[in-house]
């Protein structure tokens, strides 16, 4: 009796990929239906979409570089990276752009670069950043949260927007700039925060609609601590950022810079602390390293908002941080034991 | 009370110890062959000093070697040495090593023992009488314990630690032998007291496991011992590791390249305390062990005092057998650092504390196939050392032994945290593991061929040097030469013979023709 040799140890996994990227799916959930509440079910398609094509550039980039395919398809990392990025689009975006979305996230981000664990950069955030730039009209015409237009698109509308013949722009009447993007564009009339905060798209604090999205993220991320799928470094470092350079600027001036919250709760703040930033690859991998990379991404992502040229900047504030990570790490090691 | 203090990271884990504490601690029976391995320390080889034919008694020395790091082996009992041949040992490769096959006769007759006072010993001597019963470390790491006794004693100790912490699940053999052998653990510390003479003793032992503290603390009431402490401490693994022992109890890091004993610090696991107190007091060498069998097939799990050298299977059989299946995966160690065996015939050696009988099912990691790392971190979290095992990781895999180097590869003490919480399931331990063996390899290879280029070197210097001396020995020699040839004929050279022979032919032939003509 021989028996195979294996290394210990010899215990029961109790962790694995799959596990982790249920968590994180179990996390977007109640953020994704406030998202689907306010704006309709558009956001539902482009997801559905994404996962969908995400899983057959998957398979088919799996076949051609000869690697398994079942095990890595239902690791879900697929799924995470694509619903991510259908976060990113405006709702009712057509079904093409997704596609080719899709299709820089899956192969450009992930797959060229030796697939999952290679990848420098957030893949989600490669898709979304080919798309702004390269077709800035689709991917900046957003709609106005169905409480403030008064419409409720049914799901076959919605359809239509996704695969139908229908030019956007017609439909300028369900069509607006974000709350960031008219924020942006007021502050550079000489127009006062005071004044644009009259406009119909602003809630409480932030965006009408975003605000309430922007607290349900946040409870998926707290779920995310609680099963300890993150932890806080990135996040509380992220948010530090943002509130601490908004406050830094709301008291020099509160007429031009807008107030903490109102960054906080509009765009991608919340959802970029918690989940986009955090996605493990591509982030720093010391505790003292992923504070430096939170806070990095928190001002950057500050600093392309008020004084760059996109009215928000979550993507590349990632993407720019992404590059830094191997640096970060470098001069972040932890002391070993017994060295003083 | 001591102030305990908490080391980096580690984990909680089942204790699966219950399972082998229901029967105490059982006699072995012995088998009918032994096999003992001539290196079961770490250190130098030994050298047979029996050969094959010779009759040995129970407790004679059958292997030794007179270097400082090292632990003579002794017949277990006594019989016949039938073989010295290579048989398969338990070593993480699964290699075959040289081993005394002792053919048992049964009657377990042993060697005189020469029985002395150990109070009135002094160290020096109580340090050789523990070299000569071939005590080792009996925690695991199997380090000869007499040469680290005499470092310590010259180095001077604050604190002796007793190790009684056992914190890898499964192993029990601590634990039993606390609990039935207590008397015995304590007056080993009191030996060790009286050759390192610390100010204090600590004995470590994890919460997990209240009678052996009871009994240890019932005990240690009853002796004269001073300065005496028994410490609870909780129960994470891999505490009952000596660095981070030392860490719970005392705080202290023993620093980067330095020992426990450089900062005053002395571990001994509390089994090497029993075999101390036995070697002093029964001159009785280090012959036999308890050992846990345990897992999930074996009938009875439990805890024997084995004699070193009885294969597994014997011991399996005593045990009650493979439990569901015949074969199954047999492991040395407990789950955490153990590692596989190749067979039931592997013999027990000093450092087996434990033996696992596992279903090839539950045994969890697949070889050859494991998910990607996605720099998840977890095992830095949980990494006693402190280190970044996934950037170890990326780069004993690209084979940056540099690197590796820079990120600490040797400081890791292989305690298997990172592998356990991958939720890639990606062997981490086992990539250190072949990137230390690669660096020592290439260490050795570089050793050699420098001391191979300093002598080739060295060799064409001396050619260098010896043809230098031959041709000016040579030269002198010639012109010594010169000077003695020169000195007759000084002035005019001497005229040709041959060619004034040649002159005198010519001019016969000459005249020659005119007297024809």
């Amino acid at each position: 009796m021989t028996s195979v040799i294996v290394s210990s140890p010899y215990v029961a996994p109790g962790n694995t990929l799959k596990r982790l990227m249920i968590q994180v799916i179990i996390a977007l959930l109640p953020g994704t239906l406030a998202y689907a509440w306010f704006f309709g079910p558009g956001v539902i398609i482009n997801i559905v979409l994404a996962v969908l094509f995400a899983l057959a550039f998957e398979a088919g980039i799996l076949k051609l570089r000869a690697k398994p395919v079942m095990p890595h398809l239902t690791d879900f990392s697929a799924v995470v990276a694509a619903w991510l990025f259908a976060l990113c689009l405006p709702m009712h975006s057509p079904w093409w752009l997704v596609l080719v979305g899709i299709g820089f996230t899956m192969v450009a981000g992930k797959h060229l670069y030796g697939g999952l664990g290679f990848n420098p950069f957030n893949p989600a955030m490669v898709g979304y950043v080919v798309l702004l730039i390269s077709f800035p009209r689709e991917m900046t015409t957003w709609y106005l949260p169905t409480s403030v237009s008064g419409e409720t698109l049914s799901l076959t509308d919605a359809l239509r927007y996704s695969f139908g013949n229908v030019d956007i722009g017609q439909w300028d009447a369900l069509s607006s700039a974000t709350p960031l993007d008219q924020v942006k564009t007021a502050i550079g009339q000489n127009i006062s925060i005071s004044e644009i905060r009259s406009s119909p798209v602003f809630g409480e604090y932030g965006g009408k609609g975003w605000e309430w999205i922007a607290c349900w993220w946040f409870i998926g991320g707290l779920w995310l601590l609680l099963t300890r799928t993150i932890r806080w470094h990135i996040p509380v470092a992220l948010l530090g950022g943002v509130i601490g350079m908004a406050l830094l600027f709301y008291l020099v001036n509160p007429e031009i810079y807008a107030s903490p919250l109102f960054h906080l709760l509009s765009g991608a703040v919340v959802i970029g602390a918690f989940f986009i930033a955090t996605d493990p690859v591509t982030a720093a991998t010391t505790n003292m390293g992923r504070v430096v990379y939170g806070l990095l991404i928190g001002l950057l992502i500050y600093v392309i908002r008020v004084w760059g040229g996109y009215p928000d900047g979550v993507a590349f504030a990632v993407l720019l941080a992404n590059m830094c990570v191997p640096l970060i790490d470098y001069y972040t090691q932890p002391r070993v034991y017994g060295e003083k | 009370m001591l102030k305990l203090h908490r080391f980096h990271g580690g984990l909680r884990l089942d204790g699966h110890k219950t399972e082998s504490l229901g029967r105490g601690l059982q006699q072995a029976s012995i088998p009918g062959r032994l096999f003992l391995p001539l290196r079961q320390h770490i250190g130098e080889y030994n050298k047979p000093m029996v050969k094959v034919g010779n009759r040995v008694l129970k407790g004679q020395v059958i292997a030794a070697n007179p270097s400082l790091i090292c632990a003579a082996v002794h017949a277990p009992t006594s019989g016949t040495v039938s073989a010295i041949e290579d048989y398969p040992v338990a070593h993480p490769s699964g290699q075959s090593d040289t081993c005394i096959v002792i053919d048992a006769d049964g009657k377990d007759e042993a060697v005189e023992p020469t029985l002395v006072e150990p109070l009135k010993l002094t160290a020096n001597e109580m340090i050789q009488q523990i070299c000569r019963a071939g005590i080792v470390g009996l925690g695991g790491a199997a380090f000869p314990t007499s040469p680290k006794l005499s470092r310590g004693k010259a180095n001077g100790i604050d604190t002796l630690i007793i190790n009684g912490v056992e914190c890898e699940p499964y192993i029990t053999c601590d634990d039993i032998l606390m609990r039935h052998c207590a008397a015995e653990v304590l007056r080993g510390t009191g030996y060790l007291q009286q050759i390192l003479q610390p100010t204090r003793t600590l004995i470590g032992i994890e919460d997990n496991k209240p009678e052996s503290i009871a009994e240890i603390s019932k005990a240690l009431a009853q002796t004269p011992l001073t300065n005496t402490e028994v410490i609870p401490i909780p129960t994470i693994y891999p505490s009952g590791g000596e660095k981070q022992l030392i860490q719970i109890l005392t705080g202290k890091e023993v620093p980067h390249g330095q020992l426990a004993f450089d900062i005053g610090l002395f571990c001994q696991n509390v089994g090497t305390c029993v075999a101390i107190t036995r070697a002093l007091e029964k001159d009785e060498p280090l012959i036999s062990r308890v050992v846990t069998i345990c897992g999930d097939n074996i009938g009875e799990p439990g805890n024997w005092e084995v004699r070193l050298g009885t294969p597994i299977s014997h011991l399996i059989e005593l045990a009650g057998g493979y439990g569901h299946a015949a074969g199954g995966h047999l492991v040395m160690g407990g789950p955490m650092m153990g590692f596989s065996l190749s067979g039931d015939q592997v013999p027990i050696v000093k450092a087996s504390n434990c033996i696992m009988v596992m279903r090839e099912e539950t045994i969890p990691h697949t070889p050859g196939y494991h998910d990607e790392c996605i720099r998840c971190s977890k095992c830095t979290e949980v990494c006693p050392a402190q280190l970044l095992p996934q950037q170890l990781y990326w780069h004993a895999r690209a084979k940056a032994w540099e690197r590796t180097q820079e990120f600490h590869l040797f400081d890791c003490i292989e305690c298997g945290c990172c592998s356990a919480v991958c939720p890639s399931q990606i062997p981490l331990v086992q990539y250190y593991r072949a990137a230390k063996s690669e660096i020592r390899t290439a260490q050795k290879a570089q050793f050699k061929s420098d001391r191979a280029r300093i002598r080739f070197e060295f060799r064409e210097k001396r050619l260098l040097l010896k043809k230098q001396k031959d041709e000016e020995r040579r030269r002198l020699k010639r012109e010594a030469l010169q000077k003695k040839h020169a000195k007759p004929g000084a002035g005019e050279p001497a005229s040709d013979p041959v060619q004034a022979a040649l002159e005198r032919v010519k001019q016969r032939k000459k005249s020659a023709q005119e007297e024809s003509q």
